[in-house]
């Protein structure tokens, strides 16, 4: 037990190795800071977390250090005393702040970060209102050759070095640095060596004003008119927390959310820009179905009505004719419905489980500049890059035993065995088109072809029932991560005007009443399946809920 | 007080003084044999602490307590940095020491290695003293060949491998940690400590930084005994418990304003006004001086009434300087003007500050501004108020710094509006200019 007392107020830190911040955060004392960073090395040199600390000695007296110290530098212990609302902590504070505008810019009304700029908040809290300087501001270039996703408007730089840190001790490759010197100091590439890794996005969030911004958003919202909803990165296994940022039905960004559980802090490009198709013109906006040689745009209480007495038929036929296969971007409780409906028709009909698309090794970081990976490991981007293996096969294990791998419903596709096959995919166009031709020739023999799926494609052509899928960020549910680690998704954004939801769509082929409400669902599926009983009560939280071990 | 005997430059007139063979003919390495052959590592750090040597990098910390903060029973490498970054503007007495005697530089390293258990010394030399980086390399190659360095010195089992490392022109690079990045291979950005360098230092090993002229004197110290160092200089204050004396001679530099710009040998405690008096010639031109920086320029200004203020470890504290710093005195005289010496120091700091803490690197380059505006004739009153407030809050005295480089920036800024008040008052008022048009080179 360690009593840390924050401006006369004891806190509890246990045994914890925390530092003054950190202590007095526990506390409900926010410390501002701009270098400190809970990922990256301490380097104490923005200045902007002084406070007075001292130290209670057991008779109860007081000595305090004389000087101001760095929050995040000074480590809190048994006795520490801080003091954060003092005329001399938050003159120093104040001090600090009109330092770094001396040479700041006001270009807020035209600077992608203002709404959430660091700067802006401490100036607002803890500084003042003028700037007592006259004198002509430094005003560096802009450099937009920082990286392909990456440009430094160097003359809203504070210097605070946690895109250098970042570059050095995450990523690895140490691509930036500060060059020049004093209030001269610039952030900046060596000539010819860009950010350029996969982990470059990042600074973009590390940096607390406008200075390092992605091009990619560059301009493009005013964040206070950002909506944000928490989810999951759908585009590998490791299954990054994430902002999914949007406005007006359009996702204009995502960003990394901090989670112990699941990867940290950071997220990793092929994440954080791979959202251009959430908004793509070419999506499928409503249900095709084929007539004669044509498919045709048919409502969704006639292409419901129609497929589900298809399948039925089907199935009362011959139970093992009819297969679904359940795609790995399904979630949980999307997943756990196809299955439920497809066992249900008959309780011979096969689930297999979806594309996994693999591609390459796990990407380690941090990586030296030859790009080898180093230890300790801080980052992994998976091979496998989809966010649900683990949850579909747990499904599909409850509801058949065993799993079916795909490549096995293409042999069977392919030597005749089905008259219906239930096709689920939703993959983003990045991976590739996950049906080759040779392969769609083997599907095309399959009378009662459903495809449903995100963008047209040969599969989609040779379907009887085409059904659009939606994205990630227009439906709830959960995923489970490569390490069992169950976190919510929330919609951001809705599908197109004539789309309904995954979810929606096995929920009326059910005849089940209503919307698809996920935390019902989750309930129901933890009742039924006891992989997913830790998720009894629906609720999910921030963190998510580690199903394995 | 008779006329004192220099000890540290008493070689530097001689024929071949930089040489070895000059040198031994005039007893050196004499000490070293001694504290090899009769004296343990233990003994030779005892006598060093005895004698109350105190550094003379600036700081003036007991040279013998820091290599005592080194970690007992270290398996190794133990490092030693030898601070020759010689940067603080007017000073340049380790120049002289380093081109006309380095062997007394060396036996010195030779010895607080030995002492200190270092296996390997580095001279961070300043990058522009060319001439010293020839003379100490042409020496340690003496050395070398002398079996005075590398493998089983003279025969008793002591190794060490002295490394000369020249610097890129920093000033920066003379705060130990900054030294020890720079040394590193990496920006001279000064380290937050702790971890002090004594515990890990260079390469993240245990590290001793010592300055060039601080061990020229160990030299002489193990040479002569800890009681010869008492015999010179001002014993501790018996009032103030916390003062550890100013005892050895010191090179004082003096230059600016005085007809013979020169380094002196003299015993610690000599005031401002004997040295340009005696020593310095006297005031240029016939001309009364108008103050002095004692000891580098970032130790602050005195004025001509306080140059009877004795130059040791004490004396500059009680008249407001920030300390003896490295006792180079620079005369301006009563024709310059405060505010061009106010620019000229700026204009330093704000060139020369790393640019890694806030207060500092925004500072230092705030404060540059308003002197180049003063200077052109359009300060304002509260300009002082400003500088007097950025002076007082920035550096490590008031916490706001990782490093020292900000006191230095803020303390002449403040001594002068403390000190010399009615002339900027009456400058900004009159709205005078500079009259010197120079603005030498382009800051970037």
């Amino acid at each position: 037990m360690a009593i840390v007392y924050v401006n006369d107020k004891p806190v509890d830190i246990g045994g914890e190795r925390l530092n003054v911040i950190q202590a007095a955060g526990r506390a409900g004392v926010f410390i501002p800071h701009y270098c400190w960073h809970p990922a990256l090395s301490v380097v104490a040199s923005c200045r902007m977390c002084l406070v007075e600390v001292g130290e209670k000695k057991p008779d109860g007296a007081v000595a305090m250090q004389p000087r101001v110290v760095p929050g995040c530098q000074t480590p809190a212990k048994d006795g520490t005393v801080i003091v954060t609302n003092s005329a001399k902590a938050q003159g120093a504070q104040q001090q600090t702040l009109e330092s770094l505008l001396l040479n700041h810019p006001l270009d807020c009304p035209v600077c992608d970060k203002a709404g959430e700029c660091l700067l802006q908040d401490f100036s607002y809290r803890y500084g003042k209102a003028t700037s007592r300087m006259i004198d002509e501001k430094n005003q560096p270039p802009n450099k937009d050759y920082i990286g392909e996703h990456i440009t430094l408007f160097a003359d809203r730089c504070i210097l605070c070095s946690r895109c250098v840190r970042f570059t050095r001790e995450v990523s690895g490759a140490a691509e930036l640095q500060v060059v020049s010197r004093g209030h001269h100091s610039e952030i900046d590439i060596f000539p010819g060596e860009p950010l350029n890794n996969k982990l470059a996005g990042n600074v973009v969030d590390l940096c607390p004003v406008g200075a390092l911004c992605s091009k990619d958003f560059l301009y493009k919202q005013r964040v206070w008119f950002l909506k944000s909803k928490n989810s999951v990165c759908p585009l590998c296994s490791t299954g990054c927390s994430i902002h999914v940022d949007a406005n007006k039905d359009i996702v204009y960004r995502l960003r990394p959310r901090e989670n112990p559980q699941a990867q940290g802090h950071f997220m990793c490009d092929e994440g954080r820009f791979d959202i251009g198709y959430i908004n793509a013109r070419d999506r499928l906006k409503g249900p095709l179905v084929r007539q004669g040689v044509r498919q045709v745009a048919v409502s969704w209480e006639s292409v419901i009505f129609g497929l589900r007495n298809d399948l039925l038929d089907a199935a009362r036929r011959e139970g093992k004719s009819v297969a679904a296969v359940v795609s790995p971007y399904l979630t949980c409780e999307e997943a756990y419905l196809l299955a439920k409906f497809t066992k249900g028709m008959s309780p011979e009909a096969r689930l297999y489980l979806g594309w996994v698309p693999v591609q390459g090794e796990d990407d380690t970081y941090p990586k030296d500049r030859q790009g080898r990976p180093l230890q300790p490991v801080k980052f992994t981007i998976r091979a496998e890059k989809c966010p649900n293996r683990r949850g579909v096969e747990e499904i599909l294990k409850h509801f058949q035993g065993e799993v079916l791998y795909f490549d096995r419903a293409l042999e069977a596709a392919g030597a005749g065995e089905f008259y219906a096959l239930y096709l689920t995919g939703g993959y983003p166009p990045r991976l590739g088109e996950w049906l080759p031709a040779t392969v769609v020739a083997k599907l095309a023999k399959v009378p009662l072809l459903i495809v449903q799926d995100m963008f047209p494609s040969a599969a989609q052509r040779a379907a009887k029932y085409v059904l659009p899928a939606s994205s990630f960020a227009e439906k709830d549910g959960c995923f489970v991560n490569h390490a069992g680690l169950a976190q919510a998704i929330h919609w951001a954004v809705r599908p197109g005007s004539l789309a309904r939801t995954d979810g929606q769509i096995f929920l009326d082929l059910m005849e089940r009443r209503g919307l698809v409400h996920a935390e019902t669902l989750r309930k129901e599926l933890a009742m039924e399946a006891p992989f997913f009983a830790p998720l009894r009560d629906g609720v999910l939280g921030d963190l998510g809920i580690r199903l394995a071990v | 007080m008779p006329d004192f005997e220099p000890v540290l430059l008493r070689r530097i007139e001689k024929k071949a003084s930089p040489w070895l063979d000059a040198y031994r003919t005039d007893g050196g390495y004499r000490a070293l044999e001694k504290a090899l052959s009769s004296m343990t590592p233990a003994q030779v750090v005892d006598e060093v602490k005895n004698s109350g040597l105190r550094g003379r990098g600036g700081a003036g910390f007991p040279t013998g307590v820091k290599w005592t903060f080194l970690p007992k029973d270290h398996p190794g490498p133990i490092y030693l940095c030898v601070n020759a970054d010689e940067s603080e503007p007017c000073t340049f007495n380790n120049r002289i020491l380093m081109e006309e005697d380095p062997h007394q530089v060396l036996e010195g390293i030779l010895l607080a290695s030995y002492a200190t258990k270092a296996s390997t010394a580095y001279i961070y030399l300043r990058y522009e003293y060319g001439k010293s980086l020839r003379h100490l390399q042409k020496a340690i190659d003496e050395l070398h060949a002398a079996n005075l360095l590398g493998q089983n010195i003279l025969g008793k089992g002591f190794n060490l491998d002295v490394y000369l490392h020249r610097g890129a022109g920093a000033y920066i690079c003379g705060e130990e940690t900054g030294l020890i990045e720079s040394l590193e291979g990496k920006r001279g950005w000064p380290r937050i400590k702790p971890p002090f360098p004594a515990v890990e230092g260079a390469f993240r090993k245990p590290t001793v930084v010592n300055n060039i002229e601080t061990l020229a004197c160990v030299t002489h110290v193990i040479d002569r005994g800890a009681d010869w160092l008492k015999t010179i200089g001002i014993a501790p204050d018996p009032k103030n418990p916390r003062d550890a004396g100013s005892y050895g001679p010191k090179l004082y530099c003096i230059s600016g304003h005085v007809d013979k710009p020169c380094c002196v040998e003299l015993p610690l405690g000599i005031s401002v006004r004997e040295l340009v008096d005696k020593h310095g010639g006297g005031v240029w031109k016939g001309r009364k001086a108008k103050g002095c920086i004692p000891g580098g320029i970032s130790m602050g200004i005195m004025t001509e009434k306080e140059f009877d203020t004795p130059l040791d470890f004490n004396g500059p504290g009680k008249v407001g300087c920030l300390g003896l710093g490295t006792a180079a005195v620079t005369i301006f005289d009563e024709q310059t003007s405060i505010v061009d010496v106010l620019y000229n120091i700026c204009r330093f700091f704000a060139h020369e500050s790393c640019g890694q803490c806030t207060p500092c690197r925004e500072g230092t380059g705030w404060m540059y501004k308003i002197m180049e505006r003063m200077r052109r004739g359009q300060g304002r009153l509260e300009d002082l108020q400003i500088l007097d407030e950025v002076g007082k809050s920035i550096g490590i005295m008031p916490g706001t710094t990782i490093c020292g480089l900000a006191d230095g920036a803020g303390w002449p800024v403040k001594n002068a509006i403390a000190k010399f008040r009615g002339e900027l008052e009456d400058w900004i008022r009159k709205g005078k200019k500079s009259e010197h048009r120079t603005r030498v080179g382009r800051m970037t």
